[in-house]
């Protein structure tokens, strides 16, 4: 094929890519999106294997082969509660191949006779930084997610200096590279410090930032891929590259907004690490009783009312209630009760999250309503039901000024007449705050497992026929 | 063509913004699937890694390249296939 068809077909590839991600948008359009950008996809892997340069078919078979069958395997078998730490291992393979694309190209430099040179060298010094970074980055976010490791934030003293002085030490590893690009210290310099890099800049982010980082790693596999684009000279690497990086920065801002966070803040904040002495501080303004009550006191409210609104948190991801949930839903509906569901932004362990486990259960997206169009249903609202979620309904974050998620939108489950909050103990949430909604009047809390506590809920209701 | 600098940026430019623009139109109900979706595009690293694979002499190029392939293809395989997963479970009203 000539390098002008090959360009053609990466056209064509970077529009079915455009295409693709646009009718992602819609759920009526979405599955269609995603085979576009698929087919997309296969043009620009046909159309490089018929590249005048690619002459060895047996080493590209055998890891086409291997590849495939993995993800294949990987994608089919994985569990929908599993999908945040999915996501954070597909990007780290993204960011990684991109890693191994810029090392192959610098080797091959360094071999023949001919300098790298305009863009390129820099183009490579960026593909190994990013690449690398988002490799070893999202490793640790699936260890976290997996709980191969503990999810709580990783700090020690000194963290940020440590942080700053290796980025310093980064800057002047790939600032000897660009100018001596076949010093092949600064090369494996740089390969080994930004590795380590991406491993401490996301130890110390803590579980309910995880929205936050998954999206930024995105973002940063499509930027490893844009910079290979760039030492290959390949407009069709660079363009698909800074889609998925586009796309990951609109994703990383929402979901700084959505905890009216600054990004610099959710990543070098440390927040939610046990901070005793603010814990304990905050913990007298918000003190009283909270009054515990069993599925059957809930279930009496629950016949007598005429609509509920649902609050999902990462509580019912943990405990795999969504099924329980959507049971419990079908069943208030046939009574006459009218259900919705309340989706904060940030609500779980990936955008979307709580959307992905719902419509899993099989409930309706049409029920599914955001965080700005349901807040003013609250006050016409008879019982709220508050499932393993705390940070994001805590009226602390609308009111008091003093408490670290001051200005966080939430949902305003204590605007409606009764609310139930479903939570294993009364330890504070991920943010370490205390949450003065369990101690409101119209606040009743049930203890115990998320699923648990919804299937007894539903029997009680059944019974009350 | 991307040898000329304001050619590259140009291409760059455009197409962070024309992935800007796309998905800010996204609901959050559709977040996730726009992920693992955008996700599955990131692995066109494979491109890059047909090439370092495919070439002439093997070396250590082709050894990496080896592996790029590999994880591009787990990237793109993986992302596009449970994305399709994922989109066969979002259902309306039943009619």
């Amino acid at each position: 094929m000539s390098g002008q068809l090959v360009q053609f077909a990466y056209l064509a590839a970077a529009v079915l890519f455009i295409l693709g991600l646009r009718n992602l948008g819609s759920p009526k359009t979405a599955s269609r999106g995603n085979l576009m950008a698929a087919v997309g996809m296969a043009i620009a892997i046909i159309a490089t294997l018929l590249n005048q340069g690619v002459v060895d078919y047996v080493v590209i078979l055998a890891g086409v082969i291997v590849g495939s069958a993995i993800g294949a395997v990987v994608a089919t078998r994985i569990e929908m509660t599993a999908m945040p730490q999915m996501v954070a291992l597909l990007n780290g393979f993204g960011g990684g191949a991109s890693a191994l694309v810029a090392s192959a190209e610098w080797l091959s430099y360094l071999r023949g006779d001919e300098e790298p040179s305009g863009i390129v060298p820099l183009a490579i010094v960026l593909g190994v930084l990013i690449g690398a970074i988002t490799f070893t980055g999202s490793l640790i976010a699936f260890a976290k997610l997996q709980e191969l490791m503990g999810g709580a934030p990783v700090t020690y003293p000194g963290q940020q200096i440590v942080n700053g002085l290796l980025g310093l030490l980064l800057l002047g590893l790939a600032t000897g590279l660009v100018l001596d690009p076949s010093n092949m210290n600064f090369y494996l310099g740089l390969l080994a410090l930004s590795s380590l890099m991406g491993v401490l800049l996301v130890i110390p982010i803590g579980g309910a930032d995880m929205p936050v980082v998954i999206s930024l790693l995105n973002s940063y596999s499509g930027l490893a891929a844009c910079a290979t684009g760039f030492v290959l000279g390949n407009s069709g690497l660079v363009i698909s590259g800074s889609l998925v990086g586009a796309s990951g920065i609109v994703l990383t801002k929402i979901m700084c907004d959505a905890m009216n966070r600054s990004l610099a803040n959710v990543l070098f904040g440390a927040f939610g690490a046990v901070d005793a002495s603010v814990a304990t501080a905050d913990a007298g303004g918000a003190q009283g009783t909270a009054k515990g009550y069993t599925p059957e006191d809930a279930a009496i409210i629950f016949s007598n009312a005429r609509n509920c609104i649902i609050v999902p948190g990462y509580g019912m991801a943990v405990a795999q209630a969504q099924h329980a949930v959507r049971e419990l839903t079908d069943l208030l509906e046939s009574k006459g009760v009218g259900v919705k569901f309340a989706i904060h932004p940030v609500a779980g362990r990936m955008p979307g999250h709580m959307n992905v486990l719902l419509a899993e259960a099989d409930v309706s997206y049409d029920k599914l309503i955001e965080m700005d169009a349901i807040n003013s249903e609250f006050p016409e609202t008879d019982v709220a039901l508050v499932i393993g979620a705390n940070d994001v309904v805590n009226p602390d974050a609308r009111t008091a000024k003093d408490s670290p998620i001051y200005g966080m939108p939430i949902l305003d489950v204590d605007r409606s007449g009764h609310v139930f909050v479903i939570k294993r103990s009364m330890n504070t949430g991920f943010a370490g705050v205390n949450n003065p909604l369990f101690f409101n009047d119209n606040t009743m809390m049930i203890f115990g497992d998320a699923k648990g506590v919804i299937l007894a809920l539903t029997e009680s209701v059944k019974e009350l026929v | 063509m991307l040898e000329d600098p304001a050619v590259a940026l140009t291409i760059l430019v455009l197409a962070l913004l024309v992935g800007v623009e796309v998905i800010s139109k996204v609901p959050p109900l559709l977040h996730t699937p726009l992920m693992s979706g955008s996700n599955a595009i990131s692995g066109i690293a494979i491109v890059g890694a047909i090439l370092a694979a495919g070439a002439e002499d093997r070396t250590v190029s082709t050894l990496l390249g080896f592996v790029a392939v590999v994880f591009a293809m787990i990237n793109v395989v993986g992302g596009f296939l449970v994305t399709n997963r994922m989109l066969g479970m979002f259902k309306g009203k039943k009619q």
